[in-house]
């Protein structure tokens, strides 16, 4: 209707009179390319510096570490090596032989009888999928909710952040604990908790964005072109926002490894896996402090502090990309 | 403006037409302020930016609306391209009422209707390339032959060669650029209508003669028509057909453009073309400063509006009486002024 009236520039196109075929734009492998250019740019930001490179090789290691831990480990996790007297665990330990002592041990054994590099060795499976999982769940929950609450306002903006203040008075440990009591102790009901509690952070900051993002010319040019909510949100709220909850997520990795290991150490981690917080928890239950059993306790509590470092690493590297008044 | 047939003499409607169009936003629109206020029995407050302006626009015809900061051109400029709904009053496109229509008519009418944006720094997506931003309207029309129309667009705005452009990000662009790959984006769709709030004033003044004289170049080949909304009377002089001069919210006069920057008639309008600099030292002219500030536009002033600030200040009737916006005795032009100063010429347009 619009054309048959007026003059326009456009009408020998949509008479078909130029040849279309050879000369338009290849959409998919134009986009690929376009993606290919974007991440690999922010690859390069990011290795730029040496903290980063370093946290990446050593969460790379333990990822490593974590896939071919059957292989690595030469005993499985909860496998006795020896019984005592009449079969019962007996408070004895093996030193490590990697102190020379007379033990073929690496890193000696537990109480219980346990091989502790095996225990080590598995305990990342732990750490890395609570960490991974948590944070994408955390990411994408609380991006889907921030930018949800922020592009609509209104009634849906204050339902959603009304329960992200809920979920705000709601301390970690408690809530941990009823959901252990209700649903038994596994790793999923402690990663359960800790998503629950964690995308609230991420949905109020990326909210912020999503409600200063919405005013800006781009949406409006957007919305008088007739765009819907859905498309607007996809493809100019999401890609602005992503680079924050990439940040989110990355900070996430660290928080979640460390409210693992701290709610198995108090006693409420699966007993049937084994984590770096549960090893932490034998330790203090036979009290290897006390009788100098160094090397139950001290491993574990390294590759904690690795992993965390490394995490909170790569989101400090990212969130100078995103924010570049940090550099 | 009945003698104004439309080119094709076919449509007896204007392409769009605005009639009493109102805009106001409530102040405190919180939960626990509006608790507050049921609580209390307090009526809600509302900023009156657009209250009951009227115009008509004829296919390639071109108006300005001016006035100061804060006088609804903006506002009333969103609501022509539905990013408002209206509080009342009546939008037409060719014969259509636009608040009452169906999702199809709303389709053709994003189709043909489209906004250029004060600052090109903002009214392009940082993450989309120069492409992708001219494609997505084409893709959400599902209209074919992407590239060729991207490509006639942005050779149409003077980017070339096109392609070079294709997958430039904004933040790689001047502003200039920016603001004619934001014009080839409103072009793309090949619309009727287009707004264009402040098209140049973020623009430095070099560009700014470059982009301008590309706008009316898209005025006169896609026959568009075009609402141009400034405060730079000079610009508006030069762009457009006829005037609209605001004034809180109200239009104040309206008329042909030479009519009323030569011979304004409003005590309003005289003062803001009063407020043009003229570059040349010697032209002594009648000053007339303007005191006080804006009225408020929550407790809108009564009367007609402007008699706090006016200079030509002529009793009671200017605080008790509202004037309309209409044809005057004392001049024999198209013009309609909101003033006590004229004569009403008894048929109102």
């Amino acid at each position: 209707m619009a054309t048959q009236d007026k003059p326009s520039i456009f009408a020998d196109i949509d008479d078909g009179d130029v040849d279309q075929e050879d000369e338009s734009v290849d959409r998919w492998r134009r986009n690929l390319r376009l993606w290919r250019e974007t991440l690999t740019e922010q690859w390069r930001m990011l290795t730029d510096d040496l903290m980063v490179r370093l946290a990446m090789i050593t969460i790379a290691f333990f990822m490593a570490v974590a896939v071919f831990a059957p292989f690595i480990a030469p005993h499985g996790p909860l496998t006795r090596q020896y019984e005592g007297d009449a079969g019962i665990i007996i408070v004895d330990w093996a030193e490590p032989s990697f102190m020379s002592a007379e033990s073929e041990y690496l890193l000696g054994t537990t109480a219980e009888g346990f091989d502790i590099f095996s225990q080590l060795v598995y305990g990342s499976r732990a750490a890395l999928l609570v960490g991974l999982v948590a944070a994408v769940f955390t990411a994408g929950i609380g991006t889907l909710v921030g930018l949800t609450a922020g592009y609509y306002g209104g009634k849906i903006d204050d339902t959603l952040m009304r329960i992200v203040d809920f979920l705000y008075g709601m301390p970690l440990l408690p809530t941990v604990i009823i959901l252990v009591a209700l649903l038994g102790p596994s790793l999923w009901n402690i990663l359960l908790a800790i998503i629950l509690l964690q995308w609230r952070s991420t949905a109020r900051v990326i909210r912020s964005q999503a409600l200063s993002l919405r005013e800006r010319p781009f949406v409006k040019a957007a919305q008088v072109a007739g765009a819907s909510d859905w498309h607007i949100i996809s493809r100019h709220l999401a890609p602005n926002v992503l680079p924050l909850s990439f940040l989110y997520g990355a900070f996430a990795i660290a928080w979640a490894i460390l409210a693992e290991a701290g709610v198995s150490f108090i006693g409420l981690g699966d007993p049937n896996t084994v984590s770096w917080g549960t090893m932490l928890q034998s330790s203090r239950a036979y009290s290897a402090l006390d009788f100098g059993a160094w090397w139950w306790f001290i491993p574990p509590g390294i590759c904690i502090g690795l992993v965390v470092i490394s995490g909170f690493l790569i989101g400090r590297g990212y969130e100078e990309i995103t924010n570049p008044e940090l550099r | 403006m009945s003698d104004a047939e439309s080119p094709d003499g076919a449509d007896e409607n204007p392409l769009l037409r605005v009639e009493g169009l109102q805009k106001h936003f409530q102040v405190d629109e919180g939960l626990i302020s509006s608790l507050l206020r049921a609580t209390m029995g307090k009526e809600a407050d509302y900023v009156h930016a657009v209250d009951g302006v009227s115009f008509e626009l004829e296919r390639g015809e071109t108006l300005g609306l001016a006035g100061e900061s804060g006088c609804g051109k903006t506002t009333t400029g969103m609501s022509l391209v539905k990013l408002h709904e209206p509080t009342d009053g009546r939008i037409e496109f060719r014969g259509m009422d636009l608040t009452e229509s169906n999702d199809e008519e709303l389709d053709e009418f994003r189709r043909n209707a489209q906004m250029i944006f004060q600052d090109p720094f903002e009214s392009l997506n940082p993450r989309m390339t120069v492409y992708d931003t001219l494609a997505e309207p084409l893709r959400i029309h599902d209209i074919e032959n992407e590239t060729a129309r991207i490509r006639r667009a942005l050779e149409f705005a003077e980017l070339q060669p096109p392609d070079q452009y294709f997958d430039q990000y904004p933040h790689e662009l001047s502003g200039g650029q920016r603001q004619r790959v934001a014009i080839a984006r409103a072009l793309v769709l090949d619309p009727d209508f287009v707004v264009a709030d402040e098209p140049v004033s973020m623009l430095d003044v070099s560009l700014r003669a470059g982009v301008l004289s590309l706008m009316e170049r898209m005025t006169e080949e896609f026959n568009l028509s075009v609402v141009y909304i400034s405060h730079d009377l000079s610009l508006l002089r030069h762009m457009c057909d006829r005037l609209a001069i605001m004034y809180m919210g109200e239009i104040v006069e309206k008329g042909a453009t030479e009519d009323i920057i030569e011979n304004p008639q409003h005590p309003y309008t005289r003062s803001l073309i009063n407020a043009v600099p003229v570059p040349d030292p010697d032209v002594g002219r009648e000053r007339v400063e303007l005191a006080g500030e804006v009225g408020d536009a929550i407790d809108v002033p009564s009367g007609c509006r402007f008699h706090g600030r006016c200079s030509e200040y002529i009793g009671d009737i200017c605080e008790t009486e509202s004037p309309s916006l209409e044809r005057k005795a004392e001049f024999d032009d198209d013009r309609e002024v909101a003033c006590h100063l004229y004569d009403s010429c008894g048929e109102r347009s």
